[in-house]
């Protein structure tokens, strides 16, 4: 999912670069603030960690293999700031060391795995696991959680690369949600399997919120983050995803001037193969799309129901 | 620790490992800028960077074989893009264009990287006020990168010398208890350096 150079326009790569500019900065506000000196390599040592652990191939069939992408399991480990810091790491050092996801789409690379990927997953994880008591809750938890969040970064993902022109929406999410869809149910498996491992050797290490803090006391960033997923989905996906002008048009005029504005700071190098009408949609399709994230939602809730029985490996495990 | 498995190449002895890295990073950022926003049509700013990349490449003396190797490396995600658009015969001209940025850009970083220490980029990014605690934590990532990954396969070819073949159900549950116990040496090993670090006189 790492988006090289050339795939985002000006626009989209701005937006992304100052979502992720916010987010990593009250990422590590809060780290800073709540974070013991004790626990500051531990930041740099995830990162290695999360490193290491995707060059760990599990086998998929045919000779396939994938890999943990990790987002959601940081997070469930160590909270939701310390994992945007841990998981931006990753990228920044990807991106200058290893020439893996561009320079100029390291803000949308930041926002789609590090931001939506770490803070969905553990917004998703916090959520099931204080449904759902016990070991076997958790574990229930993080690999849904660890799924979802893999199929949110890809829609942003598409989403954003409509936005740009690079692939219209009607080919490019298609795609890459089904894609993902099949690839998050990997990486759900694996962080449920190594959670497990993990509470098997050191449950102190992931009893309640994690060494690296990050509980409910503060709900303060823990609104910004979901403001700034919010705002992200309804960005880069409303406007594709619902096409719902008509009861709209009096709200997409009042809108319409503010992304308008934006729009001709920053001309798109293809204009030619924007959307037609999009411009001044955006502002409507956004306060749609905030409706809709909570219909989502409530499917998304369904679906965990219906994982639930299948996602349990605890019971299935020997004793160590 | 071997340097060279992930591929990376440091001889250090041509003048582009030491142009400063001010330079180096400012330079590269303005290609990037600018072969991602001008339009392909405007050729000449695409030919010029060409010809001074490859300028580069020579003088950098990196092997041009480890340059090609690195450059072809498509990830699945381009290989993707180029699949999608090439049902739509219309965005086959601008796929096309997309794919000559894409390079351009990858050689400039690839040169970059592998000319540049990493904690001279650290040096830079702290000149330019990037927050403290991201500088520690991309340094000590960098530092324990290697290390870890080291670490990772030792414990793989330990497991792989002991096991049978095993069926894909304990195999996933063997890397996973890999990958857990890597997260737990993780946690370990930051204690130890953080007592080290104190023993140093940190903060």
């Amino acid at each position: 999912m790492h988006i090289p150079d050339g795939f985002l326009d000006a626009r989209t790569a701005a937006t992304t670069g100052g979502l992720s500019v916010l987010g990593v900065g009250l990422a590590l506000r809060q780290v800073k603030r709540e974070l013991p000196p004790r626990r500051v390599p531990l930041l740099g040592l995830a990162a290695a960690f999360l490193f290491a652990a995707q060059m760990v191939n599990f086998p998929v069939a045919g000779g396939t293999s994938g890999h943990l992408v990790g987002g959601a399991l940081v997070a469930a480990l160590l909270g939701p700031g310390a994992a945007v810091v841990v998981v931006t790491t990753v990228l920044i050092v990807q991106c200058f060391l290893f020439a893996d996801g561009g320079v100029t789409a390291l803000g949308a690379n930041i926002f789609n795995m590090g931001i939506i990927n770490s803070v969905a997953g553990y917004f998703i994880y916090r959520a099931l696991s204080a449904l759902l008591p016990g070991v076997r809750g958790r574990v229930t938890a993080i690999a849904f959680a660890g799924w979802a969040a893999t199929v949110l970064a890809a829609i942003s993902c598409a989403g954003e690369l409509a936005w740009s022109g690079t692939v219209p929406w009607s080919a490019g999410f298609p795609a890459m949600t089904s894609v993902h869809l099949l690839i998050g149910v990997g990486e759900g498996l694996i962080s449920a399997l190594v959670f497990l491992a993990i509470q098997r050797t050191r449950p102190e290490l992931i009893s309640g919120t994690g060494p690296a803090g990050g509980g409910a006391r503060h709900r303060g960033e823990l609104l910004g983050y979901g403001l700034l997923v919010t705002f992200g989905v309804a960005v880069f996906v409303a406007p594709f995803a619902c096409s719902w002008p008509d009861g709209l048009d009096s709200v997409a005029a009042k809108w319409g001037l503010a992304p308008h504005k934006m729009i001709t700071y920053l001309p798109a190098p293809a204009p030619d193969y924007q959307i037609p009408g999009l411009h001044w949609a955006v502002g409507a399709t956004a306060l749609a799309g905030v409706i809709g994230a909570v219909i989502v939602f409530g499917l998304a809730l369904l679906l965990g129901r219906w994982l639930v029985p299948n996602r349990t490996p605890g019971e299935s495990l020997p004793p160590p | 620790m071997n340097p060279h498995w992930l591929g990376h190449s440091h001889p250090h002895a041509s003048p582009v490992h030491r142009w400063p890295a001010v330079a180096k990073l400012g330079g590269a950022l303005t290609i990037i800028l600018g072969t991602v926003l001008l339009p392909v049509r405007g050729v000449g700013w695409f030919i010029g960077v060409g010809l001074f990349l490859l300028l580069v490449a020579g003088l950098s003396r990196l092997p041009p074989l480890f340059l090609l190797r690195r450059l072809l490396v498509l990830s699945p995600f381009v290989l993707g893009v180029a699949l999608v658009n090439a049902f739509q015969p219309a965005a086959r001209a601008h796929c096309l264009g997309i794919a000559l940025k894409s390079i351009l850009c990858l050689l400039t970083v690839i040169l970059v990287s592998n000319t540049t220490p990493f904690s001279e980029i650290l040096r830079v990014l702290q000149r330019v006020r990037v927050p403290a605690l991201l500088i520690t934590t991309l340094a000590l990532m960098h530092r324990y990168l290697f290390v870890l990954a080291d670490e990772a396969e030792r414990m793989r070819r330990a497991r792989a010398s002991r096991t049978f073949r095993p069926g894909r159900r304990l195999h996933w549950q063997t890397l996973a208890t890999v990958v857990g116990q890597l997260f737990v040496r993780a946690t370990e090993r930051a204690e130890r350096i953080y007592d080290a670090m104190c023993a140093r006189g940190w903060k």
